[in-house]
């Protein structure tokens, strides 16, 4: 580096009056940090007491399901269908595995749509029509009632095979995921900086190359939340399955046969008159609960492996 | 080895401005070219129209010839394949923040599906050491984030990314406004080194680092280029006044 030739002088003016040091010990001072410390300890307060009112209500409904449902949960439980009426005993074994097979369905047709929505609507749909299209339709559809989606669904699938389905069920879940996933995808795809693109494209990455292995990448544990969100918000739908999946008292290892599901078991035994049922019906509420979050917890830890130190 | 670049006629718009006009400008190979110029002269548009990225904004177009060697890069290339013979370095450190340094460094090959390791491997030292990085992360090259390295650091690895494609040209972007004294003038050695093997063209507001590194400068104002010579001379007697007010400081 060559020497700097009019380095300015940065030596304070001599004339200027000195500023007389600031007292922090006079009383008005005092007054003044007291004031400051409870104002600062009200807000903190209320922020903790608003965590807590937001927490209490699932702590809550977790506590009161395992004290309702736990002395239900046995070994038949999970390993046996219902039983027949009159009878002791029996499980939710079968509606465990149809909600496996239905969500499962769900997140495999119901994700993948998502996700190109979502990057249409961020990479090549801004400010074109088609794109502002999708986005309201997202947008509405993310407010249809379930019990309409899965309606819809009976008459464009069930009507037309003359059976309910897993396969239908499955259907009307992912509708439901999509505009969730999409509009995750599209908000999680726009944070990621212009700059970083345009590192690719200087590259000479095509395009498409560029916004699959380094925008969605960048996007994905965004994207994922997105679809954990919309995986837990549909795996406690019991609407649209009243009409697709229609549930089944048996076995059921078919996609074109009607098969049980955690959520339609559990309504069908809490509106039935027997106390035995209704036992099992908070037992089954416990297991869906605790799958819901045992699901999207290893879904987090099996996508936070491999995260490098010091990345965002 | 660096190819001389012949500008002809370029011409570029953002909607209705018109950003550069009628530039005609012969940049050497092998050399280090400098472009200065106040905010807004158009500099960075005219080096991203030398790799065709002016084009990647949906407004912005442009006119003109410009041949690298013997190619027309608007007529005989893709703008894809342009971008891999033309490296480029930004005016801040862009890193992929989900890329370990060793896939940020060689992302160019991998991207777009070079799976090779050993040639990997021998790329990514090759390419770390011309960007005098490789001794400071050696030991953290697939356990840490490229984001996790510092300013100065970010940038050298983003130049060992922009050569490790083996371009022929390589432009800069301001690639030390953002970076410290000392991270500056590791840059600055960078291209003195660089330059022997690629064509480099460097956007810069500092015209000491011009005089450092360039053997030719560019001297443009309002989008149009206002004279282009030797460093030496654009610094010591330039021909248009203009020139002499940038340089002086009476303006810009």
């Amino acid at each position: 580096m060559s020497a700097q030739p009019n380095l300015p002088d940065l030596t304070p003016p001599v004339s200027s009056p000195a500023r007389p040091p600031m007292n922090f010990g006079t009383r008005a001072m005092r007054v003044h940090f007291g004031y400051r410390k409870a104002t600062n300890l009200l807000v903190g307060g209320l922020a903790i007491l608003a965590t807590v009112i937001v927490i209490a209500p699932l702590v809550a409904i977790l506590i009161y399901l395992i004290y309702k449902g736990a002395s239900s949960l046995n070994v038949a439980f999970f390993t046996r269908p219902p039983a027949p009426v009159g009878e002791q005993g029996g499980g939710m074994a079968n509606s465990i595995f149809g909600s496996g097979v239905i969500l499962t369905l769900a997140s495999l047709m119901g994700i993948p749509v998502g996700i190109a929505a979502g990057v249409y609507l961020a990479e090549y749909g801004r400010g074109k029509l088609l794109g502002n299209a999708i986005r309201f339709t997202a947008d509405v559809l993310n407010g249809v009632p379930s019990i309409v989606m899965g309606i819809a669904v009976y008459s464009l699938i069930v009507m037309q095979q003359k059976h309910f389905s897993a396969f239908a069920g499955g259907v009307a879940l992912a509708i439901m995921m999509v505009p969730t996933v999409t509009r995750t995808t599209e908000e999680m795809l726009a944070t990621v900086p212009h700059s970083i693109r345009e590192a690719a494209l200087g590259l000479g990455v095509p395009k498409w190359r560029t916004t699959i292995s380094v925008a969605l990448k960048t996007a994905s544990p965004g994207i994922i939340t997105g679809c954990m969100l919309a995986f837990a918000r549909v795996a406690g739908e019991t609407a649209p399955l009243l009409f697709t999946a229609f549930g089944n008292q048996f076995w059921s290892f078919k996609l074109n046969e009607p098969i049980g599901a955690l959520p339609l078991q559990i309504y069908v035994y809490a509106i039935s008159p027997y106390d035995e049922w209704h036992r099992l019906a908070w037992a089954g509420s416990l297991v869906l609960i605790v799958l819901i979050m045992v699901s999207v917890t290893l879904v987090r830890i099996f996508a936070s492996r491999g995260v490098l130190k010091g990345g965002s | 080895m660096g190819v001389g670049i012949l500008v002809e006629h370029l011409n570029a718009w953002y909607g209705t401005t018109h950003t550069l006009q009628d530039i005609n400008l012969h940049i050497p190979a092998n050399h280090a070219t400098a472009l200065i110029g106040p905010s807004g002269c158009g500099k960075s548009t005219f080096v991203r129209c030398l790799n065709r990225m002016h084009e990647t904004n949906p407004i912005a177009r442009a006119t003109g010839t410009v041949k690298m060697g013997d190619i027309d890069i608007y007529n005989d290339a893709s703008p894809v394949e342009i971008r891999r013979r033309v490296g480029m370095v930004f005016q801040r450190p862009n890193p992929f923040p989900t890329m370990s340094i060793y896939d940020n460094v060689v992302s160019g090959l991998k991207l777009n599906g070079f799976r090779n390791r050993k040639i990997l491997d021998e790329t990514v030292e090759r390419s770390l050491k011309s960007a005098a990085l490789w001794e400071e992360v050696k030991d953290d090259l697939k356990k840490k984030s490229g984001a996790s390295l510092s300013g100065g650091q970010q940038q050298r690895m983003c130049i060992a990314r922009a050569i490790a494609v083996d371009p022929e040209v390589l432009l800069m972007d301001e690639p030390a406004s953002a970076l410290d004294p000392v991270s500056t003038s590791k840059i600055e050695d960078l291209i003195f080194q660089l330059k022997s093997q690629y064509t480099i063209v460097i956007v810069t507001h500092n015209m000491q680092q011009a005089a450092r590194v360039a053997e030719n400068t560019g001297f443009f104002l309002n989008g149009k280029m206002v004279e282009f010579d030797s460093t030496h001379k654009i610094f010591t007697n330039p021909s248009d006044k203009r020139t002499e007010d940038y340089i002086t400081g009476r303006f810009g």
